[in-house]
């Protein structure tokens, strides 16, 4: 397994509310790894160091290194800009932007522009209409949702039902071509149909991308994940392969969520 | 659902026939407190329609349209054109939107997005306490102040002319659009500002891109809420900008507003005359203005409406 993502003793602290106590931890390259545990265990604002989130919360401080690519993405020096373009992020509650569907998709790639090197020089300029429309279809037929909505890119998105929503968000997310994909609770917003559509994607985009969910769904941590980490109060307890956590528990509190005892 | 239906087609909602009587009271207060203030609206309207209306008869009223003196106190050849007090009305009006738009454009966006929460704490209120200034103080510190300055940069024809009135009406604006706009970038969710910014979004581009466009209808209504306010603003435009009434489209030169030509004229002018009937007339052309505006900023507020 290579390493995607690690995390070194990592500390956030809210105001004086010390929500996570020093997460060590390895997440694999082209895997799906789950976070699981009881509400308020730190599992999201876990995954939201990753690509910096805490960052707009006030009076949040994060300690400890997070190591992408060899690089501490924790650093004050690092542009924090480009950390949330290689690592995305989908959220618990669907947001599409109250534009059309196609631009949705195409706001990441109209902020960045291409980058391309000219006679040995670096230039960004921006994408013709033909690489956009190229990369919006790209996304939502990678997200699954072109045959949905191809006849109707013209229309908001805020008019597709939830599970469509948050399929967009995916696209949306996509479309910028990032390393990770973070998600946070994705379907804890949808209906059962919509879940297991968006659980399939996950599956499929791990062979391109390095996923990370947190759910507070076991079953569905237990489907889709080749890995899960179990969070209690802010420290995590145990991390290993999905079928050794659900079938071998190490820790006792592992053993006691994971049978319902606690959580 | 069939009941829902059948509910909403009558348009009527069911009565309780048992309720105590101090509630019925109390419905009954509330009910005359909203109809009084409609009330009032239509007696204020309707006095300005019967005290303009002996004005269309005794004056020709396209001269009053496109008549360009207004010199109503000539003992023999009174002349009523609006022109003059129309235009000394926009100059001072637009003049003010212009330094007022993207100052409060600006203070909105700094408060509702980069602001610390502790600065905006104390900015917020200490702005809206400047939209509850008096306007004689502002018109005070026009006449006084301000005009000097004026004075020293730009040496005008007057010292009191439309700029001063404008700079004046302009600080008056942005506190009013503030209010109005900061609220509305305010209640653009916390999640679309997330969804921009985890997209790699600097804080400017998720500004410009999200958080403006999400609230444009509320942004837009302040501005014409502003803008009303400085169109029917009396006292500081009065105080502020000499009251010359020649038409001209000098901003450094004097002008008068319609609200100040009616509120100088009305001390002196005769009970019943012809001139005390026309100025009930631009009376009423300022009430369809200011009318028009604020019709004007409830329909961008529909127009331009983005769900989310």
């Amino acid at each position: 397994m290579t390493t995607a993502i690690h995390t070194d003793d990592l500390h956030v602290y809210f105001e004086k509310n010390h929500a996570l106590k020093g997460v060590t931890m390895d997440i694999g390259m082209n895997e799906v790894t789950s976070i699981i545990g009881p509400s308020g265990c730190g599992k999201s604002t876990f995954i939201r160091c990753i690509n910096r989130m805490n960052d707009i919360i006030p009076g949040c401080s994060v300690k400890g290194a997070i190591m992408v690519d060899g690089a501490d993405i924790n650093d004050d020096d690092v542009d924090v800009v480009n950390v949330r373009r290689r690592i995305g992020m989908v959220f618990q509650k669907p947001n599409p932007f109250p534009k059309s569907i196609y631009e949705n998709v195409a706001y990441g790639p109209r902020l960045h522009g291409v980058t391309e090197t000219v006679d040995g020089k670096v230039r960004r300029r921006k994408h013709t209409k033909e690489e956009l429309d190229g990369i919006v279809e790209h996304s939502l037929r990678r997200a699954a949702l072109w045959d949905e909505v191809k006849d109707r890119l013209d229309k908001s998105g805020t008019s597709l039902s939830g599970g469509q929503q948050q399929r967009l968000c995916i696209a949306r997310t996509l479309a910028v071509n990032p390393e990770i994909i973070l998600f946070d609770e994705p379907c804890s917003a949808l209906d059962p149909i919509a879940t297991a559509k968006i659980e399939d994607l996950l599956v499929d985009l791990k062979k391109d991308y390095t996923v990370v969910i947190v759910t507070h769904s076991m079953q569905q941590a237990a489907r889709i994940s080749d890995k899960t980490a179990f969070f209690y109060l802010g420290d995590l307890i145990e991390m290993g392969d999905t079928k050794q956590i659900f079938e071998r528990p190490q820790k006792e509190l592992t053993e006691q969520y994971i049978t319902g005892r606690m959580g | 659902m069939a009941f829902k239906i059948k509910r909403e087609g009558r348009r009527k909602l069911r009565k309780n026939k048992h309720l105590p009587p101090q509630e019925k009271l109390i419905q009954l207060a509330l009910f005359l407190a909203t109809w009084s203030s409609v009330a009032a609206l239509a007696a204020v309207f309707g006095e300005l329609l019967l005290g303009a209306f002996p004005a269309f008869t005794s004056i020709d009223i396209i001269d009053f349209f496109t008549g360009t003196v207004w010199n109503p106190s000539h003992p023999m050849y009174p002349l009523y054109g609006i022109l003059p007090l129309f235009v000394g009305t926009l100059m001072v009006s637009f003049g003010a939107a212009l330094i007022a738009i993207p100052i409060g454009l600006g203070c909105s966006i700094w408060l509702a997005e980069l602001a610390s929460p502790r600065v905006k704490a104390i900015f917020k209120p200490a702005i809206e306490v400047l939209a509850g200034i008096p306007s004689v103080i502002f018109g005070f510190f026009a006449l006084v102040i301000l005009s000097e300055w004026i004075a020293a940069v730009f040496d005008p024809v007057t010292k009191l002319n439309a700029l001063n009135g404008a700079i004046m009406l302009a600080v008056m604006m942005v506190p009013i659009m503030v209010t109005v706009a900061e609220d509305a970038m305010n209640a653009v969710p916390r999640s679309l500002r997330e969804a921009s910014l985890a997209l790699g979004a600097t804080k400017w581009e998720t500004i410009r891109h999200v958080v403006v466009p999400a609230s444009i209808s509320g942004v837009m209504a302040a501005i014409v809420l502003a803008f009303g306010r400085a169109v029917g603003e009396t006292m500081t435009v009065l105080m502020a900008t000499g009251n010359a009434t020649l038409l001209h489209f000098d901003m450094l030169r004097s002008v008068q507003t319609m609200t100040a030509a009616i509120a100088i004229d009305f001390g002196e002018v005769e009970f019943g005359s012809e001139h005390y009937h026309v100025l009930f007339l631009v009376g009423l052309v300022l009430f369809v203005i200011t009318f028009l505006i604020n019709f004007l900023a409830v329909w961008i507020t529909k127009r331009f409406k983005e769900d989310y």
